[in-house]
């Protein structure tokens, strides 16, 4: 028996879900979610071995909530939105059901599931996660958990990046958050003309910088708005003064 | 204004070979005639690098100005009158030149007729490839201009086609419907039957076109009804429009996108059930329709409310009254307004 979850914020397209389910008896439906935090909870509470999930959902996106879970499950997804059908993602995601699809193709989904159980599944999920997060859309804003809250961070309201370890500190000002990312990550998917990567450890939002000062050899330090101090290499400050048009 | 021949690396080499055998061949015939080399030198180079100037005169003016039909003439009078002008100085400046030359003289005065009609051909075969070369390369820009024009226009229509479509509303509500065609099969029925009156709306109706408030929150009504099947209780909505202004006249298919972004927002920036407003009103000449949603000020800037929706709408605005004032946003505790007006009286 396999434990399944469905999350998407429309109840008729949970409902289909459901109906194409019944013919699926291994497949035992443990809960509908309605939202990306409903599915959080719901993720932690059953343990389920596949979810179905939509993209556009209030709140939280379906990519944001999967990267709140440290083990997330296998992943179908379930959309209208083809622009994210991202091929590149149909290697690493059980597979991407593009709505309306009807019960041969659902089936279809699940035999490619089962196939790839065997095989490893966590890993596919990270993967999938790594390139969804390349995704434009995302840019503005980042989510953490904070304990056992959610947090959405508005892009703008981020300080700057630091990398610790094998998370990254990301300062705001109600102090700082961490998420199980890579600077490369955020290098990445932060808008690059707002965030710099001024150092091999730091990224900075040049929104909140008020002076560039000289510091030892061939390095400057930025100061920010709240007076915190953001190294920049020598290569970072070519880049910083190339966003800043200087 | 075209790029001139001789621009081009391969015509500039051609134009000076040319040149030089034109002043070889002059040398040589002078020569055969009985003139010294050097004498034959001189009176070739400056006969020839005169003629020179002439050309490259013809050739810079016709890329400002290129003759029409029957001005033809007018290329004629003026390689004429080049070839007069250019006999006249080579004449004085030859005499000046080579007239210390036994017999040179009487040998310009014999040639004089010859140099003329060489001089007069050639400026007229230089006249003639201009005018071919720059009238293709207007021909050639103009068919660019008229591709890209097509491509311009294609675009605009394709987008316009999305725009209608929908296609992420239209592939949720046939979701939808595929849903309810198991459970509820009368419902199914009733959401086909909006959605197709939906769709034939838009379909229907000009971009151009105006349509009464009334009109248009009937057709606004089919929308929400269908918004309302795949959103289940979480949308609710409040229209308050008085019953004097519903004649008022506004463009057709304005406040769907509103209401859409309007929706969205609301729908995705909260969990729960979302209330959106929509109230209308007149305020001097002009007609007003303010649609709320609420937000959560916490999490998304004002500005993300601002999509892709409202740009259009506010480019439609533009592109009939030239304001860009019409459409305007406003974030309020957790309230989102956006505010249409339309200028009546027209």
């Amino acid at each position: 028996m396999n434990k399944v979850i469905i999350i998407d914020d429309e109840p008729l397209a949970r409902s289909i879900v459901k109906e194409y389910l019944q013919k699926h008896p291994q497949l035992e439906l443990m809960q509908e979610c309605g939202d990306g935090f409903e599915g959080l909870k719901a993720i932690q509470q059953h343990q389920p071995d596949l979810i179905f999930l939509d993209i556009q959902m209030p709140k939280i996106s379906g990519f944001e909530m999967l990267e709140l879970i440290e083990q997330p499950p296998s992943v179908i997804f379930t959309t209208a939105f083809e622009e994210y059908a991202i091929k590149a993602f149909e290697a690493h995601a059980v597979d991407y059901l593009l709505k309306p699809f009807d019960q041969e193709r659902f089936d279809k989904a699940i035999t490619k599931w089962t196939e790839q159980k065997s095989t490893s599944t966590g890993k596919a999920t990270q993967d999938l996660l790594e390139t969804a997060s390349l995704s434009p859309f995302q840019s503005q804003r980042i989510v953490v958990k904070n304990g056992s809250k959610i947090k959405i961070i508005p892009a703008h309201d981020v300080l700057y990046l630091e990398a610790a370890d094998d998370y990254v500190k990301i300062h705001t000002p109600e102090g700082y958050f961490l998420k199980n990312k890579t600077m490369n990550h955020f290098e990445q998917s932060l808008d690059k003309l707002q965030f710099v990567r001024t150092h091999r450890s730091y990224i900075v939002n040049v929104q909140q910088i008020t002076r560039i000062d000289p510091y030892e050899k061939d390095n400057h330090v930025a100061i920010l708005r709240s007076g915190a101090k953001v190294p920049v290499s020598r290569s970072g400050y070519g880049k910083l003064k190339e966003v800043l048009g200087l | 204004m075209s790029s001139s021949p001789l621009s081009i690396t391969r015509f500039r080499i051609i134009f000076i070979l040319c040149w030089l055998v034109m002043v070889g061949d002059q040398m040589m015939v002078l020569h055969f005639f009985g003139l010294p080399w050097e004498a034959a030198a001189i009176d070739s180079a400056i006969g020839n690098t005169l003629l020179l100037l002439a050309c490259l005169l013809v050739m810079n003016t016709l890329r400002y100005y290129l003759p029409r039909g029957n001005q033809y003439i007018n290329i004629f009078s003026i390689c004429l009158f080049l070839a007069i002008m250019w006999l006249l100085l080579t004449k004085w400046l030859l005499g000046v030149a080579l007239g210390h030359y036994d017999g040179y003289k009487e040998l310009l005065h014999l040639s004089l007729s010859i140099r003329f009609s060489i001089a007069f051909l050639l400026m007229g075969c230089v006249t003639m490839m201009s005018i071919l070369w720059y009238n293709q390369k207007e021909q050639k820009e103009n068919e660019e201009r008229k591709t890209d024009a097509e491509k311009l226009a294609k675009e605009a229509e394709l987008f316009k086609l999305r725009q209608q479509l929908q296609p992420h509303f239209l592939f949720n509500s046939l979701n939808s419907i595929n849903a309810l065609i198991g459970s509820r099969p009368e419902e199914a029925r009733k959401m086909v039957q909006q959605l197709s009156d939906f769709l034939r709306g838009t379909i229907k109706k000009e971009e151009t076109q105006w349509v009464t408030l009334q009109e248009e929150l009937q057709y606004l009504q089919l929308y929400l009804a269908i918004e309302k099947v795949r959103f289940g209780n979480r949308l609710n909505t409040e229209i308050e429009v008085e019953e004097s202004i519903k004649q008022l006249k506004l463009p057709a298919l304005i406040l769907q996108p509103i209401m859409e972004n309007a929706i969205k927002f609301g729908l995705y920036d909260t969990t729960g059930e979302t209330v959106i407003r929509l109230h209308a009103g007149k305020d001097g000449h002009n007609l007003f329709i303010a649609v709320q949603n609420p937000f959560d000020p916490e999490t998304s800037s004002p500005k993300q409310g601002i999509g892709f929706g409202l740009k259009s709408v506010q480019r439609r605005l533009y592109l009939l009254f030239a304001r860009t004032d019409l459409l305007s946003t406003e974030a309020k505790e957790n309230i989102f307004t956006t505010t249409v007006k339309i200028p009546q009286g027209k």
